[in-house]
């Protein structure tokens, strides 16, 4: 990978606001090249989307999170891809991830209450042809999220001068 | 009644010929001030990555406690021989010329001691790290200053160096990548010291502990040039690499005979390199790179960001392409370095450090760190723009 790439990538993934100017300061390219990049990277997919990560508890939306796992039957002439796309479509499925080992889909599931996801799992999901079984589990607390740590780290002190 | 004492009288005069630090004023004038950016650090602003922690918090768990061989745990010195192998083609036994130490610092104070004869003269090249100096004179040699400047980029010439070696030169101290310049040595240029080392019969201490930290071109180690092995100590570290400043670890690579010289003073005064940091030091050899190699390019970013801020408030910053300080020029506003600094700091609390702490060579410049966050940058570029656009007027 050109380096220039990497580090405009690693510039965006970390924030995602980063305007082409700052961009270009940090890289030594120009503003121009920067935008002119950063739009073939959204054109190819390789950025596929912008995103901010909330912490919807700070402002008093509980929301429930539940992460289930599902074994799966398959169907001739169907893979997996099937079976996710009627999945992913739900607006209350956050992720969703074939697996390896003992189960095969894994669901990352958001609702307004616990009662909300478990009915929507009853419902939507245990429901479909496919799905031999489901097992729920409800997320208690959220330590880490997608590399960013929900929590304020302490701040350690360095000297404010040394050679 | 015993009489009194004036308990001075008792230090050595080695000790009292040593200059002063510039930089303990400095350090007095900070303590206290609030608001202040600093960009006055000698370290990364990275903590030690997690997998190294937890490699050595794992053997602490284990009760890994005790001493290790004087040299170094075996394991660590395979490591570096790898490592050194890998990258370089060097090719060092890590049974009698490798020495693992207590930082870079320890490395430099014993190498220097395990050469210098008393009378012995050291040239020493400025601007860089305030210890050569001092450790030279503790030894009991003469330290002779070889300037570099910003006409040639802050790198040694043969024609500079030339003209400081006598018949009693005995070792010359080199420093690159470079604090404070952030400057870096090409290999043609360092043919040519080569080729005047040989002449002169000079043995070479080579302090590299910002190799990893080069952003253009790759490093070339003194020890790697054509016959310069068994001229060279190479003196290297963890500190800057890996985020491991407090963990105190270095290491001396060089010819049986010196890194066994250098062993002797060791074993009867360090001992040994503290435990949980060596083995600390194995993890970050075996599985580090990933982690340094995006703290290097997170430094570089931050590099373009401050030499382009500089340049764009009125300071001249030529472009330092190793170790992780911006060496502006200020000698256009009239200030010296240190007054500068000062003011500085005083009107718009940003520490930086006047070049002239690190040899003469640097009056006119300001050591910058730019190992701080993105934020603490820009608002030190606009302080600064600030405090340069007051000066005028």
């Amino acid at each position: 990978m050109d380096e220039m790439i990497r580090h405009i990538l690693e510039i965006l993934e970390n924030d995602a606001r980063a305007s082409s100017e700052e961009i270009a300061a940090l890289t030594g390219m120009s503003a121009q090249e920067i935008s002119q990049t950063i739009a073939k990277l959204e054109e190819t997919g390789v950025i596929r989307h912008y995103k901010t990560i909330v912490d919807w508890d700070l402002v008093g939306e509980n929301y429930v999170y539940a992460v289930i796992e599902l074994k799966v039957t398959l169907e001739r002439n169907q893979g997996y891809q099937a079976i996710a796309e009627r999945i992913y479509k739900f607006p209350e499925v956050r992720s969703v991830r074939l697996l390896s080992g003992d189960y095969d889909i894994s669901l990352t599931v958001r609702g307004k209450s616990m009662k909300d996801v478990a009915f929507f799992v009853a419902e939507k999901i245990a429901t479909l042809d496919q799905v031999q079984s489901t097992s729920t589990h409800f997320v208690l607390k959220t330590y880490k999220e997608d590399g960013v740590i929900l929590h304020e780290p302490e701040l350690i002190k360095r000297l404010p001068v040394s050679i | 009644m015993r009489p009194p004492c004036d308990p001075s009288k008792f230090v050595a005069e080695a000790v009292k010929s040593i200059p002063p630090s510039g930089i303990r004023r400095f350090f007095d004038l900070v303590s206290g001030l609030e608001d202040i950016i600093s960009l006055g650090v000698g370290e990364p602003d990275f903590i030690t990555p997690w997998h190294i922690r937890e490699m050595c918090i794992h053997s602490l768990e284990k009760g890994q406690t005790s001493y290790t061989s004087n040299s170094g745990l075996p394991e660590l010195r395979d490591e570096l021989t790898r490592t050194y192998y890998r990258r370089y083609g060097l090719d060092y036994d890590p049974a009698s010329e490798i020495l693992i130490t207590t930082g870079v610092s320890e490395a430099l104070d014993i190498a220097i001691r395990a050469v210098v004869n008393p009378g012995d003269e050291v040239i020493v090249v400025q601007p860089s790290y305030v210890a050569y100096v001092p450790s030279v004179i503790l030894a009991g040699g003469k330290p002779v200053i070889v300037s570099t400047h910003r006409d040639d980029d802050f790198s040694l010439t043969a024609e500079a160096l030339k003209p400081a070696i006598t018949s009693k030169t005995k070792a010359i101290v080199l420093n690159f990548p470079n604090n404070p310049t952030g400057a870096i040595m090409e290999q043609e240029g360092m043919e040519d010291i080569a080729d005047l080392v040989v002449e002169n019969d000079l043995f070479v201490i080579s302090d590299e502990v910002y190799e990893c930290l080069t952003y253009e071109g790759t490093h070339v180690p003194f020890s790697s040039l054509e016959g310069m092995k068994d001229r060279t100590v190479m003196l290297n570290g963890f500190s800057k690499a890996y985020a491991m400043t407090g963990l105190r670890l270095g290491f001396a690579m060089g010819a049986p005979d010196i890194i066994h010289s250098m062993m002797m003073i060791h074993q009867y005064s360090m001992l040994c390199a503290p435990i949980t940091a060596q083995v600390g030091a194995i993890e970050a050899l075996r599985n580090g790179k990933g982690e340094m190699e995006r703290m290097v390019r997170e430094y570089d970013r931050r590099r373009h960001f401050i030499v382009k801020g500089f340049n764009s408030i009125g300071l001249e910053c030529f472009n330092p392409k190793g170790a992780f300080y911006a060496f502006p020029y200020i000698g256009d506003t009239g200030l010296s370095s240190s007054d500068f600094a000062e003011r500085l700091l005083n009107e718009k609390r940003v520490v930086t450090i006047p070049g002239d702490v690190f040899g003469e060579a640097g009056e006119g410049f300001l050591r910058c760190a730019y190992a701080a966050s993105l934020d603490d940058l820009r608002k030190a570029i606009e302080r600064m723009g600030d405090f340069v656009d007051g000066l005028k007027q």
